[in-house]
């Protein structure tokens, strides 16, 4: 295996992933921040870089319609969109992983209108983390790419067969530059390998139905398989992720520790403030203060246990989401981490900030001004959940 | 065309569905697919022909079949059309397959007009079939866009101040048309040689091609379980339903009845659906009706003659 330093956004990083990987089909919608991804991927078409064909359909719900007829013909799918583009598609969302298809998507988050913003925050993937998808959060433009390739192998594992969802911060990730490691296209078309589906449309010799009409005598089944798919990606996960480290030499870790061993204040948040926050964190210890960062990676299937035995015997946890659920218990990430911490005999004190919503910076300052605010803490506070950085 | 040899090619869609009795959408799926003995797969929108057909876990299709949504059979088949191309082009595929899709007026005309708007405008090698029942039948009889004027529906039922639907059916064959496909066809069930020789038309065709078909619907147009085909007719020969082709941009009427034109109250007066329209205060409307379609039919003569 070779390796090459590259200076890219994480656009391009998506987009050198699946020139790497040669999909067959990719449909596509243009959208903002998405859109880099998509002229980069072009302009490979273009230039007969690539073998895939690329659908320039006439809306996102084409775009994930047409994903699943290409995937159910028996062809490797992959898409990008953001925001909106991913809740026109919400309905195909659905029926892509409950048909079992393996379609690798790259969201470049946005928030969903309305009003209408163009800038990073979690509203639209979130929107979709119960629709049975697996979905990653990703840091930098490293992660983004490292995932888009490992994606293909998880998504299309017989024991899976389920769509795929990498999530990147649009602007924030998809548009900076930053210093990319690619490995060099052999190794990472051993890696994929081909995909080669059981059953599938183009067999005419032996048709099959899919998609039917299923009552309350099958559908429940059929859902409870799905179940039990999602789950199976616990326990393939960590397998893929050993046979991925004997190709490149490299770990991908779906839940980083940082500086957690001794931490009795910690940090948890998801995507590129995690990058921000390693700063502070490191900041901090120089000063003495035992604070750690916690960076789930996997969101769906949610790694429940794992994060439970990282906040062991934690004094204090403080959950940073970058999307609001309107009228529940907390932002998306605090609900799992705070229903995840039940079960323990002795519980962190745990408070949720809801943050960066519309693409709002989270400075280092700002996050220092969090540690600052829960370091002060002594016991669990009636006010759980905190707007951070808002106008009130 | 050999009926005798086409009449004994393998039936691809089995009897022991469920659609209504006397359906003319069974009919048009079998003559459809009965028109080629290529490999075919096929893409259906939600709609009657659909909750029909595969109830799971049974299934009355004998070709690849996939139903995704209401609204994306075009955008749906337009995906299986890609990935067979390029898995042909990769040297994976040395099959020779077709692609038909199957919607009904609702995931045709209205929520689907923009999914097959862009499959037909990318020039994707497909067949789009629309069985038109000129309602939404599949969730119980309500206006579409394919409602012709006077019908009543459960959405715009006849009643003391409204007459059923006010507006016009849409024109989707002339809007299909406009995307310049290089074939497009209304066809009737009745007439079937005429449907299937243009279903293989179109599946010979290289690129989009798209036919409209007249689909009597027993319950939610109230006609008798046996009159499908015979009220199918009548609207041809009222010239209510033209046919006609417009291949590669060329408009070709394919029947005039002439001076055995029928008046359209011989269409309308089977059909419980229009029954309100024959009461006295409603002769006017009927007028309307008759003047719409005369003019329609006339249109359609003079872009043959062009």
């Amino acid at each position: 295996m070779t390796s090459k330093i590259n200076a890219m956004t994480g656009a391009e990083a998506t987009a050198e992933a699946m020139r790497q990987v040669n999909p067959d089909v990719v449909p596509a919608y243009p959208i903002t921040p998405q859109t880099p991804v998509m002229h980069a991927f072009a302009s490979f078409v273009s230039d007969g870089l690539v073998d895939s064909e690329l659908i320039r359909v006439e809306s996102e719900h084409s775009a994930m319609s047409a994903a699943v007829g290409a995937s159910a013909a028996g062809s490797r799918v992959m898409t990008a969109t953001s925001a909106n583009g991913l809740a026109l598609m919400f309905e195909i969302v659905y029926i892509a992983s409950s048909t079992r298809l393996p379609i690798v998507m790259n969201v470049v988050n946005r928030a969903l209108s309305g009003p209408i913003n163009i800038h990073c925050d979690h509203s639209d993937s979130m929107a979709c983390r119960d629709s049975g998808w697996i979905q990653i959060y990703c840091e930098n433009a490293q992660e983004v790419y490292e995932t888009s390739l490992f994606a293909v192998r998880l998504a299309e594992h017989c024991d899976i067969l389920l769509p795929v969802m990498i999530c990147q911060d649009g602007f924030i990730i998809s548009h900076s530059v930053e210093r990319v490691e690619t490995f060099d296209d052999e190794s990472v078309r051993s890696f994929i390998g081909e995909y080669r589906p059981k059953h599938c449309l183009l067999d005419t010799d032996n048709p099959i139905t899919i998609g039917p009409l299923d009552l309350f005598d099958y559908y429940y089944e059929h859902k409870r398989q799905q179940a039990e798919a999602i789950n199976n990606a616990r326990e393939i996960i960590p397998k893929l992720a050993a046979e991925y480290k004997g190709h490149f030499g490299k770990d991908l870790n779906f839940l980083e520790s940082y500086k957690m061993d001794d931490a009795t204040d910690v940090i948890v948040v998801m995507s590129s403030t995690a990058g921000t926050t390693k700063a502070v964190v490191d900041k901090l210890r120089a000063e003495g203060k035992k604070v750690g960062l916690l960076k789930p990676r996997l969101f769906r299937p949610f790694p429940a246990h794992e994060i439970s035995l990282a906040l062991k015997g934690k004094r204090m946890v403080a959950v940073l989401d970058r999307s609001d659920s309107f009228g529940s218990m907390g932002g998306p990430l605090f609900s799992e981490i705070r229903s995840a911490l039940y079960d323990e005999a002795e519980k962190p004190i745990i408070i949720n900030y809801i943050y960066g919503l519309g693409g709002r910076e989270m400075m280092l300052d700002d996050i220092e001004g969090i540690y600052n605010e829960i370091s002060c803490i002594n016991s669990q506070p009636e006010e759980k959940v905190k707007y951070f950085g808002v106008r009130e | 065309m050999n009926i005798k040899e086409i009449a004994a090619r393998k039936e691809k869609l089995s009897g022991g569905h469920r659609l209504c009795p006397g359906c003319a959408a069974g009919t048009i799926a079998r003559l459809v697919l009965r028109s080629s003995e290529r490999d075919l797969v096929v893409a259906n929108a939600t709609g009657c022909l659909e909750v029909s057909t595969t109830i799971y876990p049974y299934t009355a299709w004998r070709v690849p079949w996939i139903h995704n949504a209401f609204e994306n059979a075009a955008a749906t088949l337009s995906g299986i059309e890609t990935a067979y191309r390029v898995l042909k082009k990769k040297g994976k595929m040395d099959k020779d397959i077709r692609f038909i899709a199957f919607g009904g007026d609702g995931g045709t005309y209205d929520i689907g007009l923009q999914s097959l708007s862009g499959t037909l405008e990318r020039g994707h090698n497909i067949v789009y079939v629309c069985y038109d029942n000129e309602a939404y039948m599949n969730t119980g009889i309500q206006r579409s866009g394919a409602t012709p004027l006077g019908a009543s529906t459960k959405t715009d039922p006849a009643g003391k101040v409204r007459q059923g639907k006010p507006e016009y059916k849409k024109d989707l064959t002339a809007v299909v048309a406009a995307h310049h496909i290089p074939y497009v066809a209304q066809a009737s069930p009745h007439n079937f040689i005429d449907l299937l020789k243009k279903a293989e038309k179109a599946i010979e065709t290289e690129g989009p091609a798209f036919i409209n078909v007249l689909s009597p619907c027993i319950p939610g147009w109230g006609i008798k379980m046996d009159s499908a085909m015979e009220i199918a007719k009548l609207a041809v020969e009222t010239s209510f339903w033209p046919l006609f082709e417009v291949e590669n941009g060329k408009w070709k009427l394919n029947y005039d009845p002439g001076d055995r034109k029928r008046p359209i109250t011989d269409w309308l007066k089977p059909q419980k659906r229009f029954s309100h329209l024959f009461k006295p205060e409603n002769a006017a409307l009927i007028e309307k009706i008759q003047k719409h379609v005369d003019s329609e039919f006339e249109r359609i003569k003079k872009l043959s003659l062009m």
